[in-house]
């Protein structure tokens, strides 16, 4: 659909919505000039990046606008977006001259850019690509990229790695389309059985070349046969994927004619592939190179495999013998269960014939043993009768530096092996944040002007929710029930009331949230400054909103050192001490988040509101020094603390920047909601309305 | 004096609502009725709560009266409460005393939306005294054995604000909704939407698709309502990108970046 060119006058009125809100001594007129002999695609495109510019700094949009036209005479379309975004990127490493000397020295640009025209980069597009993987499949898969030059796309089972940058096809649009088809490619292996099954031992049929000079040859083949047979199955459920894969890859190369003949069923298998393959290496022929062209490594992926198995199988003996435990059912024998994986990989177990309620982690392993073995292993399902699958019981190491002070609390902390509490057994420390730049929140609200509008005047119309009062002795409207009654009271001669009026009155939110941040360690570099830009958002939004709130920072290095960070009380002002603070929120050690999820609770709890809300920003597992809180631990301990939130009335939710995927995290966080953002950088643009979201 | 009551006409339901079970929903709330007993509907938007309470009114040969709940939602709403006709004093039942008066089906959509004082007048008609203080006139209206109260709310909302009292919601028996699998969902999506089964099916594939995506970058998947709209536009001629795109993906989300997503998994699909 092409759309008519704006006109002049329309260029400029849009032009001074989006730039000169706040100049009016500029008038649009003579950039509009400019712009009116451009495409409306063109013109969209100008308004769209002067929009964009404006709400980090209103020069550079201006400059944008007026520079256009020539940038057009040089630059594609693409081009002309990675001109205005490189130009942000210099404001932001370098100020404001830098950027306007980049968007001058168009010429420069495109020669700087010369031949990359045609190259896409990975971190374009992961983002948008690790969700659609994400949407095709449960099983989480992360994505990576490899840095070096001609680096080869394969997949361990748990993470496809793709090259930093594709440059094989002529277009950047068409190297795009590459990286999807490729991220594919590899889930389809994951998800279609190209390293086994409980049936085909993958390794087993490839030891005849094994340390052979063939090895290498074997395996081309072998990726080039599965790549025929995953993407008939592929055209089963996602046709639309199948014909993008196709036309990118073109026609198979002549050679592969039979090969196509026997695996481009929907039904045909890893033994199917198999068999072809012995042909093949009968025959001395290499197999073909194929544009997609993916490698299969089957020492990792099987490595990889093994983990997850075990695992996953340890995870759901537990889970089923938990359920047979609390069933006080009699002998193992008459126990067996059956199975039953329904369309679309969904699993449910019968015991004796009746649905079991597996947990949804248990639940999850074995829809994960199902997707690697075809079936869920009998001896997962075999009651192992009393005592005989125990946890491992660690040590009681992880002492770690104990600290000479004496801790301002101490907690308690969950065990679930023993399933128990262990008694006092975290030592907390309170502390302020030490101030840090001053500057700091002033140059990120100048940063993000344009957006800190927008939250302000969303947030206030929050505010502005009213409620009526009625029967009121005074109030700018009649209030018509009362009336009504009035006049029915003097009718039957009884006296009326002079409450006849409706007042408009402001809701009383009463609600106090606690924002408790992630100060470990691994949050260092992106993730602290996507926090701290966070919290500048946050304090923006909720000054205009008026709630109570408070901000901590957490980080821990053993149990007897639990630090929470002070960066703002409830009592406090969002002043120049708090902004201050939140300028020198920093990486620090480890991640015991279950301490510090009980001593916030237990400070939300003493403000006087009706509801009691505590957000969580963090990146990932819980962790701690010396191993112990690392994994089930951890995990299970946060989970506690949540349920004992819940249980004294505080709501959480939790944010959480995990890129590893997330199969922990609906059991971690089940008394919570959360959310997963998998673009850091997108935390602060998306705070405000995940907050937005909880409390409207 | 006398005061004048209009009490407004319930007609039961003259056509079978299409309804395809899931479960065993249709016994449950068979024998909650025979009982008695409130029933609460919990479940994602769009996956048949109305559709169902619909048919099984039209199964019950009860007349429906549906409430949707908005935080202005007073207990005069719900109630009734008094007019002027001419010079007369005319009382007029609400929904509620309506629907208890004729024995009728009552059915609260979305409940948590009502004010928490709002929602207490429901309170002794959903316990073992069945029925309700209608204050104003002084009368306590007695629900025949033929009345009964549903209420639903979707347990995905995150809102702090907005979550049932226990004292509410102890009162009911709960039944859980969520989307059919994936061929009882073909088959609704394809009979709502009039189109073939095999569209029906990438509709219902691409719903799943979506599914994955929740509390990554969306707060629900495609629910069966918007599927059945996608398989509607299809019917009307729209062909299926554009009509899963409007009806799915734009319906989902207004971040550009998740619609990008979005838009490749209807092209996935389609
Ligand atoms: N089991 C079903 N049988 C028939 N139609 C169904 C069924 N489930 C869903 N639908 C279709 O989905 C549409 C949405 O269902 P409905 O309006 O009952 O949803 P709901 O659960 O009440 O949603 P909400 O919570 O948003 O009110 C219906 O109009 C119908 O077309
Ligand atoms: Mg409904």
């Amino acid at each position: 659909m092409t759309q008519r060119r704006l006109f002049g006058d329309e260029l400029g009125k849009r032009l001074d919505e989006v730039l000169f809100a706040s100049h009016s001594h500029r008038s649009a007129t003579r950039i509009a000039e400019g712009l009116e002999a451009l495409s409306r695609d063109r013109q969209e495109r100008v308004l769209h990046w002067a929009n964009v510019a404006a709400g980090t700094y209103a020069e550079i949009g201006y400059q944008i606008a007026t520079l256009a036209p020539q940038a057009f005479a040089l630059l594609d379309d693409a081009g002309f977006d990675a001109w205005a975004l490189a130009s942000l990127d210099a404001f932001d490493r370098q100020g404001g001259r830098a950027a306007m000397d980049l968007l001058r020295d168009i010429e420069g640009f495109r020669g700087a850019r010369g031949g990359a025209l045609a190259v896409a980069k990975f971190s374009d597009i992961e983002a948008r690509l690790s969700r659609f993987i994400q949407g095709l499949s449960g099983r989480p898969l992360s994505l990576s990229a490899d840095p070096e030059a001609g680096a080869a796309a394969w997949t361990d089972s748990e993470t496809i790695h793709l090259p930093a940058r594709l440059a094989s096809l002529p277009r950047t649009e068409a190297n795009r389309g590459l990286y999807k088809v490729l991220a594919v490619i590899l889930w389809a292996q994951t998800r279609y059985g190209t390293f086994g099954s409980a049936l085909v031992d993958l390794q087993a049929a490839l030891a005849p070349w094994l340390e052979t000079v063939d090895h290498a040859r074997a395996l081309r083949w072998l990726s080039v046969l599965e790549a025929v047979r995953l993407e008939a199955k592929i055209a089963v459920d996602l046709p639309g994927l199948a014909a993008e894969i196709a036309t990118l890859r073109g026609p198979w190369p002549t050679v592969l004619t039979p090969m196509v003949a026997r695996l481009s069923r929907p039904d045909a298998t890893l033994a199917d592939t198999l068999a072809v393959l012995s042909d093949c290496m009968a025959g001395g022929e290499d197999a073909p190179l194929l544009p997609h062209q993916v490698k299969i490594d089957p020492a990792a992926a099987l490595r990889v495999r093994a983990a997850r198995v075990a695992r996953d199988k340890q995870i759901l003996s537990r889970a089923i013998n938990a359920l047979k435990g609390s069933s006080g059912r009699p002998g193992p024998r008459d126990e067996s269960m059956a199975p039953l994986a329904a369309e679309g990989g969904a699993v449910d177990f019968n015991l004796s014939d009746e649905a079991l309620a597996l947990p949804p982690e248990a639940r999850a392993a074995a829809q994960s043993l199902l997707q690697d073995l075809g079936e869920v292993p009998p001896e997962c399902l075999v009651p192992a009768g009393p005592g005989a699958w125990q946890p491992t019981e660690r040590t009681d190491g992880g002492e770690g530096l104990a600290d000479q002070r004496e801790p301002d609390r101490r907690y308690d902390e969950w065990d679930y092996r023993r399933k128990a509490y262990r008694k006092d057994w975290c030592h907390l420390f309170e502390s302020d944040v030490a101030p840090g730049d001053a500057d700091y929140v002033a140059e990120v609200k100048r940063r993000h002007a344009g957006l800190i509008r927008q939250i302000r005047r969303r947030f206030e119309m929050l505010r502005g929710e009213d409620r009526m009062l009625g029967r009121q002795a005074e109030g700018e409207e009649l209030d018509l029930d009362a009336a009504v009654d009035a006049i029915a009271d003097s009718n039957s001669g009884m006296e009326s009331s002079e409450r006849l009026f409706r007042r408009r009155i402001r809701n009383e939110r009463s609600l106090a949230a606690m924002f408790m941040v992630d100060m470990s360690g691994s949050t260092k570099g992106w993730v602290n400054d996507a926090e701290r830009e966070s919290l500048v958002m946050l304090c923006e939004a909720l000054e205009s909103l008026g709630d109570a709130y408070a901000i901590y920072g957490f980080s821990g290095w053993t149990r007897t050192r639990s630090d929470i960070y002070r960066i703002k009380r409830f009592d406090e002002a969002y002043d120049s001490t708090v902004q201050a603070r939140i300028a020198a929120v920093a990486a620090k050690d480890y991640t015991r988040i279950g301490v510090a999820t009980r001593h916030l609770t237990e400070l939300l709890l003493r403000q006087p509101a009706r509801h009691r809300l505590l957000v969580t920003l963090s990146d990932g597992r819980p962790d701690d020094y010396g191993d112990e809180y690392r994994g089930h631990y951890g995990i299970e301990d946060t989970r506690r603390a949540l349920q004992e939130a819940r249980q004294r009335g505080v709501r959480s939710y939790c944010i959480t920047i995990d890129r590893q995927g997330a199969d922990y995290l609906a059991h971690m966080y089940g008394a919570a909601h959360y959310t997963v953002l998998h673009d850091v950088k997108k935390l602060p643009l998306k705070i405000a309305d995940i907050y937005r979201r909880l409390v409207s | 004096m006398k005061i004048e009551t209009l009490a407004p006409q319930l007609a039961t339901i003259a056509e079978e609502p299409y309804y395809q079970a899931i479960g065993d929903e249709t016994a449950l709330f068979e024998a909650a009725y025979a009982r008695r007993l409130p029933l609460l509907l919990k479940g994602p938007t769009g996956c048949g709560k109305t559709r169902f309470v619909e048919y099984m009114a039209w199964r019950l040969k009860r007349p429906l009266v549906t409430v949707a709940c908005h935080d202005d939602l007073t207990t005069a709403d719900l109630v009734g409460r008094y007019l002027i006709v001419g010079n007369q004093t005319t009382w007029v039942d609400g929904p509620l005393t309506a629907a208890v008066r004729a024995g009728a089906i009552c059915y609260l959509d979305e409940i948590v939306e009502a004010r928490k004082d709002t929602i207490v007048v429901i309170h002794p008609l959903a316990d073992a005294r069945r029925m309700l203080a209608v204050d104003k006139r002084g009368e306590m209206v007695m629900a025949p054995d033929s009345f009964m109260l549903v209420v639903s709310y979707n347990p995905g909302y995150q809102s702090v604000l907005k979550e049932i009292k226990p004292s509410t919601r102890q009162r009911f028996v709960a039944v859980d909704f969520d989307y059919p699998e994936a061929a009882v969902e073909a088959g609704i999506v394809a009979t709502e939407g009039k189109v073939d089964i095999d569209t029906a099916r990438r509709l219902v594939k691409l719903g799943e698709l979506t599914r994955n995506l929740k509390g990554a970058g969306l707060d629900e998947g495609a629910s069966t309502r918007l599927l059945v709209h996608a398989a509607q536009l299809i019917g009307a001629g729209i062909t299926p990108h554009a009509a899963c795109t409007a009806a799915v993906a734009r319906a989902l989300s207004d971040d550009p970046d998740m619609n990008g997503t979005l838009d490749d998994l209807v092209r996935a699909v389609f």
